[in-house]
């Protein structure tokens, strides 16, 4: 294979960028990293998404493709070793079923349980928790959501092994009881294991600094 | 039996925009499927059990397993109904592109249109047309750069794009009826009136578009049905 221009624009705290690289890395596709700083945004980034203005970005031959869980389908599909999404049709709806309920219900209330207290945060926990159970059934006898190896589902829900744990504490709440979620628990020990994982993870401790400052500007708001 | 010869049931309610991306779907691929139309007001046993998550329509329900939501939906029936048409562009770039726009639709644009009938005041109402109209401002330049001169955002042919936008012009024509306005016409939006025509026109759709009067006369009733402000 040829020299490929693929460039990502992404900052380094996003849960979102991060699933893009999670996926070039599993496939052994060679890129170009930009950082973005999303509290100043570049000229660059509003080019590039103008009808969002958000990362991640990925370029390939100049082109822009946007919104991360489209990027991770365009990246299955331009290269098809290693696959990431099941080739079954029914297995391929299920993981994108999935990973929308996922980004529209659970990062949200994470977030808000997070970033909220009182009856906004217990709202959210509600929600939180309620929706882990159901990725708790669905991955229960499953290594990873892909299987034997990470997927597709299991890159889109990667951000509950790293940040959930991190907002938790920043937050001062639980949604991953391990009384409640064994499964998903042993997930997040196999996820995180996987050698193209573990060497692609934002430093938690400037992970948590960074949330405790989001949260705390929150605050004061 | 193979994949494509067990049974397709389609769950779903003639008004609903996201039920109508299905039924062109499977006319475009020449499906039969048993249409169960859910009761107004009301959540069949059925649906309850095959979208336990959402409760929604449509399902598609396919010998036994059910796909829920409505642009997963379409996917799948391009995927397990390969012989043309195909409805996914094929180029990974075009399909990205179509994929965005039909995420835009749905998490930005339909929100928009859905808020303008229970709009608290005028100010409020006027704020909600404007992003209907800043968002078929940028449907109208992404037709334009998508279609490359083609009728359809899918090119010679109905596609993924035409689907996900060309279920929301019944409704869009109630909202246009209701505020007087026009927001899709020759004079604001040349080629998507063009395109909307075009759309309404073809074989896979005219059996299945509902009538604007129809829906009117729906939304009237939902309006009557609506609890006081």
């Amino acid at each position: 294979m040829g020299r490929e221009d693929v460039k990502v624009v992404s900052f380094w705290a996003s849960l979102f960028g991060r699933r893009v690289e999670w996926a070039l890395k599993l496939k052994g596709i060679q890129y170009e990293y930009i950082e973005e700083d999303i509290s100043n945004k570049s000229s660059l980034l509003l080019n590039l998404n103008p009808v969002h203005k958000k990362v991640p970005v990925l370029l390939h031959h100049q082109k822009p493709i946007i919104e991360s869980c489209l990027i991770l389908e365009y990246i299955d599909e331009t290269w098809m070793h290693n696959p990431l999404l099941p080739p079954q049709p029914h297995q391929k709806a299920l993981a994108r079923f999935w990973s929308k309920f996922a980004d529209e219900t659970m990062v949200d209330a994470a977030w808000m349980a997070m970033c909220f207290s009182g009856n906004e945060k217990e709202s959210a926990l509600k929600v939180g928790r309620e929706s882990m159970q159901r990725i708790e059934d669905e991955i229960r006898g499953k290594k990873f959501f892909g299987g034997d190896d990470i997927g597709y589902l299991d890159i889109a829900l990667g951000w509950i092994s790293y940040w959930l744990p991190v907002w938790e504490q920043v937050g001062s709440f639980q949604i991953l009881d391990p009384l409640k979620f064994p499964a998903i628990i042993a997930w997040i020990t196999n996820f995180l294991n996987h050698p193209v994982i573990t060497d692609s993870l934002p430093p938690r401790n400037e992970l948590l600094l960074y949330y405790q400052r989001i949260r705390s500007q929150l605050s004061s708001t | 039996m193979s994949k494509g010869e067990e049974e397709v049931k389609l769950l779903g309610a003639w008004p609903s925009p996201f039920v109508l991306r299905a039924r062109i779907a499977l006319n475009m691929k020449s499906v039969r499927y048993e249409f169960l139309q859910e009761t107004f007001g009301s959540k069949s046993q059925l649906l309850l059990q095959s979208n336990p998550v959402h409760k929604k329509i449509p399902v598609l329900i396919h010998g036994d397993k059910p796909v829920c939501e409505s642009l997963i939906i379409v996917e799948y029936i391009d995927q397990v109904w390969s012989s043309p048409p195909s409805i996914l562009p094929s180029h990974p770039y075009d399909r990205a592109v179509a994929r965005f726009w039909a995420a835009y639709l749905d998490e930005k644009w339909f929100p928009a249109m859905k808020s303008v009938q229970g709009a608290k005041g005028e100010e409020e109402r006027k704020a909600l047309m404007q992003q209907l109209e800043e968002g078929l401002a940028l449907m109208e330049s992404a037709y334009h750069s998508v279609s490359k001169g083609k009728p359809f955002f899918g090119g010679d042919r109905v596609g993924y794009l035409d689907i996900a936008f060309g279920c929301y012009l019944g409704w869009l024509r109630v909202i246009e009826s209701f505020s007087g306005l026009k927001l899709l016409d020759h004079a604001k939006t040349p080629g998507l009136a063009q395109w909307a025509q075009a759309f309404c026109a073809h074989d896979a759709v005219k059996p299945v578009m509902p009538e604007t009067d129809k829906l009117i006369e729906f939304a009237k009733v939902l309006m009557a049905k609506a609890p006081p402000k």
